[in-house]
C-alpha cells in the first residue's frame, strides 16, 4: 500500500468559512478575553451606530445598557440609536454575516472599516452563549418594526434568521441590538467599557450617550454641539495607495472595456495624458480590456504606478473633528485649568489622504506624578489597546517634552506631569497593525505629521507654565507689600518708638513690574451670547508707562472696545495705552458676540514699547 | 511659662544685647524711611565660609553675607519674624524672664504672620542675633531644653544651685550610677573647678559605651574624667569640656563611632561647629585628639560593620572639601574608608568581650597617642 500521504490529507482538508476561521481565531478580531470582548462588543455596536446616524443625517443619541445574569460570567448587552433604521429583508445580513455591509469596497474616512465589526459579536455570543442576538429595528414612524433573532451559520457564512415578528416601538426609527455574552465588567480601569464611552463623547462632541451599568447607574455625557460633523466623502484610489491583489481585482471587476477608461475612471488623479504614459511604459495596448491582462503584465502596471508620479489624492474627502470641537468635548469630560488643540492640515501617505489632530491638556485636578495619559482615536474611535505599539505613542516618545515643561527620564519615553495628550487621526484607511484595529503602524508621514501637532501644543503649554510661575511671584509680590511690609513697618515703630514711615515709594520698588491681568465674563440675554473681556494694566514701577496693547480676538464678533484710542486691524484690537504714573492703572476691555460659554476662554495679551518686567503678556 | 525669680537680675550683657537688638530694629526704620526696601545681613552658615582663626585655633565664619531682602516673600517674613523675636527678648530683659528655645517657638504662635513653621527655624533665627549683635543668647535670656550630657570623674566642683547656695561636690563620690548632669549655664557665675585628680578627658559619644566605661572602672584604673557627649554635643557641653580643659590643662580624647557623622562630632568639639562658627572661641577645644573609631581600626581590629549608604558615602565626599578636615591624617582616613566602604560603631569592640575596650582597645590607643606610657 503506497498511498501518496498527500492523498491521506487532501481527505480532511476542506475549504473552511470565514466564519469557521474567526470563530477559531477569535483574538484577530479582538475577543482576546472577556474583558477585551465585553469592551469590543461595546465598541462595534456604538461605532455601527454612529456610522449609521452620521450616513443618515441625524445627530446620534445611543443608550448602552450592560446588565448582570444569573450566570456571574454572563451579561445581557443592549444598544439602541436613533439611526435610521434597517429595511426588513437586510437584517439578518448585516448581523448575521460577516464581512457584509455597503463599506467594504468605499475608500471613505469611517470608524468601522470592513465591515466586520458588529456581525463578529453575534458570532461571539453564539460560540460562548449559544443565545442569538435580538435584533429590533424601525425605518420611520409610519412603518412596521421588526423583531428578529438572528445567528450566523458558521459553515457557510450565511445569517439565520431564527424568529420574526413585528412589535410595538415607541420610537420613531433606529435599531437595538441585544446580545448576551461572557464577558467580565470593569469598574476603574484604563479600559473599561466607561472609559470608552467617556472617550468617544470626547471627540463626538454631537453625540449623546447614555450608559447603564451593570449596577443600575446611569452615566449621561451630553452633546455640546448640535451639529453633525461635515460627512466624509467617498474618493476613488490614488495609484500610489492601492495593493497588488486589490488593483488585480479591479481589473477582474471593471466595466471598463479599454484600459485607458480604466484607469482615467476608477483611479483619482490620472488624466487621459497620464495613463497613455503609464500604458506606453508598461507595453500595454491602450485599446486592451481590463480584464485580459495577465499576472505579469499587473505586476509591471502595479510598479509603474509605483514609480510614477501623481497629484497627491484630494483631501477634502476628510472630516476633521476640528480644534475647537475637541476642545469642547476634552473641557466636557475632564476638569483641567488648560486645553489646546491643534488640527493640522491633511496629508498623503501612500496614496492615502490621513489628517492629525492632537489636543494637550495640563493642570486642574490631573495627577501630577503620573505618566500622562494617552486618548488615542483613529476616526473618531477611542483606541484602548496596544498603546505600546502605536504610532500615536511612539511620535510622543519621540518628542523631548522637558522644554515644554513635562517631566520626562532621559529626555525619552511617555513624560509624566499634570497632563493628557490626545491624538486623532482621520483617514480613509487609517494604517492599523491588526485587524482588530487597537494600533496604527509607525508610518513616516503619520509619525512626523503627529510629532508637529504635539510641538505647536507642547509650546502652548509651556508658555502657559511660565505664565502661571509669573503670577505666583506676582501673587507673593502682592501679599509682601499687602501683609508683611506694613508689619515691619509696624513692628519697627514699635520697638524703637518712631511714627510710621510711608510705604509707597518700597512698595513700587518691591513690584517693579507691570501687571496685566486680563479676566473674562460671559453672560446671556434671551438668545445672545456676549463674552466680555476686561484687561487691567497696573503700573507697578517708578516711572510711568506709554506703551501698546495688543489683543487677538475672533473676527467680525467684536463691539464695545474701550477706551477710545483704539483700532482694529484684520483679528487684532491695538490699544495706545499710557501714560500711566507709578502705582496707577487704567482698564481696558471689548465684548465679544455670539460664541459659546467655553469658546474663548483665554486673552492672548502682546505688548511693545514697553520695557521692563511684564506680568500677563507677551512681547509682541 | 517664664521663670521670674531665677535670673532676676539684669546683667551687662543683657543690656547690651538689648541695645544692640534696637539697632537692628532702627536699621530697618531707616532703611524704610529713606525708600529702601529692607534687607539684613548675617553672615553665610556654609562651609565654605569658615576660616581658621589663628589666634584661638579654631574655625569660625568669614566675610561672606547672605543678605536677607525683602524683595522676595521669604526675605520679607524672615525680616518681620526678626523684628517679633527682637521684641519679645527685649520685654524679657526688661522684665527680668527667661524663656527656653522651645518657650519661644510656641510663643510665636502668636505671631501671626511672623510665626516658626518649626522649632528649627526660631532657633536658627535666634543664631542669626547672635551673629548679628556677638551677643550670646543667654545674653538674651534664651536657653536651651536640659540635654542632661553626663559627667564621671574625680572632679571637684562648686555649683551655685536654684537657691543662690554654692554646693560643693565630687563627680565620682557624690553622684549616681548616672553621674553629673551638665547644666546649661556652665559659665564662671554658675560652676566652678575646684579640683582635677585625673589625667585625661575621654569624651564618648553614646551613653552604652559611656555605660560600658563606668562599669569597668575606666575613670578609676585610668584615672579618666568620663564626659557623655550624647550624640552632636549640646553647646553647654562643648562649653564645659572647654573650660574643663583649660582650668586642667590634661590631654583630651574624643570616643565615637567610626562614621562620618560621628567626625562630625569630633569636629565639632575641636574645631567649632558650622552653625556656631560665631562663638566658636567659647566652644572648641582645638587641642582635642580623635581617638577612634578610625577606619583603620575597622581593619586592625577586623571590627563587625556595615555597609555605608548613600547619604554615608555623600557625607565623606563633602568632608572632603570641608577645611575643617584638611589634614592629611584625616583626608587618609575618609579616603580610606570611602575605599573600604564600611563603617563601625564603638560598641562593635564587644566582639571580642566586655572588657576587651576597657583592658586593650584604649590602652592600645592611648599608647599609640602617647597619652599613657606603656
Amino acid at each position: 500500500m503506497s498511498q501518496p500521504y498527500a492523498e491521506t490529507m487532501a481527505k480532511s482538508q476542506k475549504e473552511i468559512s470565514i466564519s469557521d476561521f474567526f470563530a477559531k481565531n477569535r483574538q484577530i478580531l479582538g475577543f482576546d478575553n472577556p474583558s477585551k470582548a465585553m469592551l469590543v462588543s461595546v465598541k462595534e455596536a456604538v461605532d455601527n451606530s454612529l456610522d449609521a446616524c452620521e450616513e443618515a443625517g441625524i445627530l446620534p443619541t445611543i443608550f448602552v445598557r450592560i446588565s448582570r445574569t444569573d450566570n456571574k460570567d454572563r451579561f445581557r448587552l443592549m444598544v439602541r440609536d436613533n439611526g435610521p433604521g434597517i429595511v426588513k429583508k437586510q437584517i439578518a445580513s448585516v448581523f448575521g454575516r460577516l464581512l457584509y455591509g455597503s463599506r467594504f469596497y468605499a475608500i471613505r474616512q469611517s470608524r468601522g472599516q470592513q465591515g466586520i465589526g458588529i456581525s463578529a459579536v453575534v458570532l461571539y455570543s453564539q460560540l460562548t452563549t449559544g443565545k442569538p442576538a435580538i435584533v429590533t429595528s424601525k425605518i420611520g414612524e409610519d412603518h412596521p418594526c421588526y423583531r428578529m433573532e438572528v445567528q450566523i451559520n458558521t459553515k457557510n457564512n450565511r445569517p439565520q434568521m431564527i424568529s420574526n415578528e413585528v412589535v410595538l416601538w415607541d420610537h420613531p426609527h433606529g435599531t437595538q441590538i441585544e446580545v448576551e455574552i461572557v464577558g467580565r465588567y470593569h469598574k476603574e480601569k484604563r479600559q473599561s467599557v466607561y472609559e470608552y464611552i467617556k472617550s468617544t463623547a470626547i471627540v463626538n462632541p454631537h453625540v449623546e450617550i447614555i450608559f447603564e451599568d451593570p449596577d443600575g447607574v446611569v452615566h449621561s455625557f451630553h452633546r455640546v454641539v448640535d451639529k453633525l460633523p461635515l460627512p466624509a466623502e467617498e474618493i476613488r484610489p490614488h495609484p500610489h495607495g492601492i495593493e497588488l491583489g486589490v488593483l488585480k481585482n479591479m481589473l477582474a471587476y471593471s466595466e471598463s472595456r479599454k484600459m485607458t477608461s480604466f484607469l482615467t475612471t476608477e483611479f483619482c488623479r490620472i488624466s487621459p495624458r497620464g495613463a497613455r504614459e503609464i500604458l506606453e511604459k508598461a507595453s500595454i495596448s491602450e485599446k486592451k480590456n481590463p480584464k485580459r491582462l495577465n499576472l505579469d503584465e499587473v505586476q509591471v502596471l502595479y510598479n509603474i504606478f509605483n514609480e510614477m508620479k501623481f497629484m497627491s489624492p484630494p483631501t477634502d474627502c476628510l472630516s476633521p473633528i476640528g480644534d475647537l470641537l475637541i476642545r469642547k468635548g476634552l473641557k466636557k469630560e475632564i476638569d483641567s485649568k488648560f486645553a489646546h488643540t491643534v488640527t493640522r492640515d491633511p496629508r498623503v501617505y501612500r496614496g492615502t489622504p490621513f489628517q492629525v489632530e492632537a489636543g494637550i491638556i495640563y493642570g486642574g485636578e490631573l495627577p501630577a506624578g503620573d505618566t500622562v495619559k494617552i486618548l488615542r482615536f483613529a476616526n473618531r474611535v477611542p483606541l484602548l489597546y496596544q498603546q505600546g505599539g502605536c504610532a500615536m505613542t511612539h511620535a510622543i516618545e519621540r518628542i523631548n517634552w522637558r522644554p515644554y515643561g513635562l517631566e520626562q527620564r532621559g529626555g525619552k519615553g511617555i513624560p509624566s506631569g499634570p497632563a493628557m495628550i490626545l491624538v486623532h487621526i482621520a483617514s480613509t484607511n487609517a494604517p492599523f497593525t491588526s485587524e482588530s484595529k487597537e494600533a496604527v503602524a509607525d508610518v513616516d508621514e503619520i509619525l512626523d505629521e503627529v510629532g508637529r501637532a504635539l510641538m505647536e501644543c507642547g509650546r502652548k503649554v509651556k508658555s502657559h507654565i511660565n505664565k502661571k510661575v509669573k503670577l505666583k511671584k506676582v501673587s507673593e509680590k502682592y501679599s509682601i507689600i499687602k501683609d508683611i511690609l506694613p508689619e515691619i513697618a509696624r513692628k519697627s515703630s514699635e520697638i524703637i518708638g518712631k511714627p510710621h514711615p510711608p510705604l509707597d515709594g518700597v512698595i513700587t520698588k518691591i513690584m517693579n513690574v507691570t501687571v496685566i491681568d486680563s479676566g473674562i465674563m460671559y453672560h446671556e440675554e434671551g438668545e445672545e451670547k456676549f463674552t466680555e473681556v476686561t484687561i487691567k494694566v497696573q503700573n507697578y514701577t517708578q516711572k510711568a508707562k506709554k506703551f501698546r496693547l495688543f489683543v487677538k480676538v475672533p473676527n467680525g464678533l467684536i463691539q464695545g472696545i474701550f477706551p477710545e484710542r483704539n483700532r482694529m486691524k484684520r483679528e487684532i484690537i491695538e490699544w495706545e495705552v499710557g501714560p500711566i504714573e507709578p502705582a496707577r492703572s487704567v482698564r481696558l476691555g471689548f465684548t465679544i458676540l455670539g460664541l459659546d460659554r467655553t469658546d474663548y476662554d483665554d486673552v492672548d495679551v502682546y505688548y511693545s514699547h514697553l520695557t521692563g518686567e511684564v506680568i500677563g503678556a507677551d512681547p509682541l | 511659662m517664664m521663670t521670674g525669680k531665677r535670673g532676676a537680675q539684669i546683667t551687662a550683657g543683657n543690656r547690651e544685647a538689648s541695645d544692640r537688638l534696637v539697632k537692628i530694629a532702627e536699621a530697618i526704620h531707616g532703611q524704610l524711611c529713606d525708600d529702601n526696601i529692607p534687607y539684613l545681613e548675617v553672615s553665610s552658615r556654609t562651609k565654605n565660609n569658615i576660616v581658621l582663626d589663628e589666634d584661638h585655633k579654631v574655625w569660625k565664619y568669614g566675610s561672606d553675607v547672605v543678605t536677607r531682602s525683602a524683595k522676595d516673600l521669604g526675605g520679607a517674613t524672615n525680616i518681620l519674624r526678626n523684628l517679633y523675636t527682637i521684641d519679645f527678648i527685649r520685654e524679657m530683659i526688661k522684665s527680668g524672664k527667661s524663656s527656653t528655645l522651645r518657650e519661644m517657638y510656641y510663643i510665636s504662635e502668636g505671631w501671626e504672620k511672623a510665626k516658626f513653621p518649626t522649632q528649627d527655624e526660631s532657633n536658627k533665627l535666634a543664631e542669626d542675633l547672635e551673629i548679628i549683635t556677638r551677643n550670646m543668647r543667654e545674653d538674651f535670656k534664651l536657653r536651651p531644653e536640659e540635654d542632661g550630657a553626663r559627667v564621671i570623674g574625680d572632679l571637684t566642683i562648686a555649683e551655685r544651685n536654684r537657691k543662690g547656695q554654692v554646693k560643693r561636690f565630687n563627680c565620682k563620690d557624690d553622684v549616681g550610677e548616672s553621674g553629673y548632669g551638665i547644666p546649661y549655664n556652665v559659665e564662671e557665675e554658675k560652676l566652678q573647678f575646684k579640683s582635677v585628680k585625673a589625667k585625661m578627658i575621654i569624651a564618648i559619644e553614646t551613653g552604652g559605651m559611656f555605660d560600658r566605661l563606668v562599669e569597668n572602672g575606666f575613670d578609676e584604673t585610668h584615672k579618666a574624667i568620663l564626659v557623655h557627649l550624647k550624640g552632636q554635643p549640646a553647646r553647654s557641653t562643648r562649653r564645659f569640656i572647654k573650660r574643663l580643659h583649660s582650668h586642667s590643662n590634661i590631654p583630651l580624647v574624643i570616643f565615637t563611632d567610626g562614621d562620618p557623622w560621628s567626625y562630625r562630632i569630633f569636629a565639632s568639639v575641636a574645631f567649632g561647629a558650622i552653625k556656631t562658627a560665631h562663638i566658636s572661641e567659647y566652644l572648641a577645644t582645638p587641642q582635642a585628639q580623635y581617638l577612634g573609631i578610625t577606619p583603620s581600626d575597622i581593619v586592625n581590629y577586623e571590627l563587625p560593620n556595615d555597609t555605608l549608604s548613600d547619604q554615608d558615602v555623600n557625607a565623606l565626599k563633602s568632608e572632603l572639601t570641608d577645611p575643617r578636615f584638611a589634614s592629611d591624617q584625616w583626608r587618609a582616613e575618609i579616603k580610606l574608608q570611602l575605599k573600604l566602604k564600611k563603617k563601625s560603631e564603638q560598641q562593635a569592640l564587644a566582639k571580642y568581650g566586655l572588657d576587651f575596650v576597657t583592658d586593650t582597645y584604649l590602652p592600645q590607643k592611648l599608647k599609640e597617642m602617647r597619652i599613657i606610657r606603656g
